[in-house]
């Protein structure tokens, strides 16, 4: 099963370099916006109610409700 | 050069062959019957006293601080305080610094300056962009010169420095009798202390000078202040400023609050710079994992071999 799964990888992505280095790149571009995504989002768990983009509602509509 | 070595050869070789006669007698005369002088727990004893002799010496003789000042000008050490911004993983509480923006347009601004703010700084961390504006425009800035050479005035932009209320240091000081109110944008970077020291400062005016303290005219007592008189007098009391977000408005939530926002002008980088700290810290911890396994990897042929030695048969004879 292993020697499956590693003959595959090698044959898929490792054998040929164009294949190798596009799959390197694509894995980084990846990686960093799923990265990005989830620690941004743990830390506006971690944030929660201090900053200023869970504040500003509160200043935005009355500001909608002068210009009407 | 070689000379010397020559003649530092003879006496080495002569220390060495006279040390190695003192082991030789020593091991004779302990086996002659002092057996007590030289046991393990004697030996352990004897190191453990002069060690702790020395440290003792040592600590005693260069341990110590000089202080200079008396404790009164020193100033009494602030309290530790457990600001929830000043963790790890808290960003500023951005109500808050809104609430101090308040406090300080309200009250600390008619003597201190915060020259190294912006107004657009605040868009987007404590208010929007009107209000922003609408702020800037209150006050009034220099043009660039029109094409008379004269210098006309404008409504403040966005992009302006925060105006201070005296024109230069010497109106400042003639305003305040001689003192210089200084300028807040970094002062809690510049206080020994920082936000501790601030805050214990703002709300550690007594009611009446202690017995045997002695204020001078236009001074007033505060112990936090480095020789205790300070030229500033309190300025925070109960309900001073009415917040809009309905807070009681009392004199150590105003305090919490301004020093907050003063944490802010001295660092408003300190949210981005903390996310990018635990964002980097979690990455480095998983690169570190795999240096750690890459390594018992490699070393295990190493450390799991075993090395045995078969001496030669010698021939029978």
């Amino acid at each position: 099963m292993a020697g499956t799964i590693a003959s595959a990888i090698y044959q898929g992505l490792i054998r040929r370099n164009a294949v190798y280095l596009t799959s390197i790149f694509a894995g980084a571009f990846a990686f960093e916006l799923a990265f990005d995504t989830g620690s941004n989002k743990v830390w506006d768990t971690i944030n929660r109610g201090r900053q200023w983009k869970d504040i500003k509602h509160q200043y935005l509509v009355k500001e909608e409700e002068d210009d009407e | 050069m070689l000379g010397r070595t020559a003649m530092r050869g003879v006496p080495f070789r002569g220390l060495a062959r006279q040390s190695l006669n003192r082991t030789s007698t020593r091991s004779a005369s302990s086996s002659a019957g002092s057996e007590s002088a030289n046991s393990p727990f004697n030996l352990t004893l004897t190191a453990s006293v002069a060690t702790a002799a020395a440290l003792g010496s040592a600590a005693y003789l260069f341990g110590q601080e000089a202080f200079a000042s008396t404790p009164a000008e020193e100033g009494l050490h602030a309290t530790a305080y457990p600001w929830e911004h000043a963790k790890w993983t808290k960003t500023f509480d951005h109500q808050a610094l809104r609430r101090g923006f308040q406090v300080y347009r309200e009250v600390c601004a008619s003597c201190h300056s915060l020259t190294r703010v912006p107004w657009r700084s605040f868009v987007g961390v404590t208010h929007t962009v009107d209000e922003m504006k609408a702020f800037a425009e209150e006050n009034e800035y220099d043009t660039e010169p029109n094409d008379q050479g004269e210098i006309e005035k404008r409504p403040g932009k966005l992009s302006d420095y925060m105006p201070s209320p005296y024109k230069n240091e010497e109106a400042a000081r003639a305003a305040n009798g001689g003192a210089l109110p200084p300028d807040l944008s970094l002062i809690v970077k510049g206080r020994h202390g920082g936000c501790d020291y601030i805050f214990s400062l703002l709300t550690g005016y007594p009611d009446e000078p202690p017995a045997g303290a002695s204020v001078q005219e236009g001074m007033n007592f505060n112990p936090y202040f480095p020789g205790t008189a300070i030229a500033m007098g309190r300025v925070l009391f109960d309900g001073v400023v009415e917040y809009e977000d309905g807070t009681p408005a009392t004199t150590s939530q105003m305090a919490k609050d301004v020093v907050e926002f003063l944490n802010w002008s001295a660092e408003p980088e300190m949210d981005d710079r903390k996310k990018m700290g635990v964002k980097a810290l979690t990455l480095l911890t998983g690169l570190f994992a795999v240096s750690v396994w890459v390594k018992r990897y490699k070393w295990s042929p190493i450390k799991t071999r075993k090395v045995v030695y078969s001496p030669p048969v010698s021939p029978r004879r």
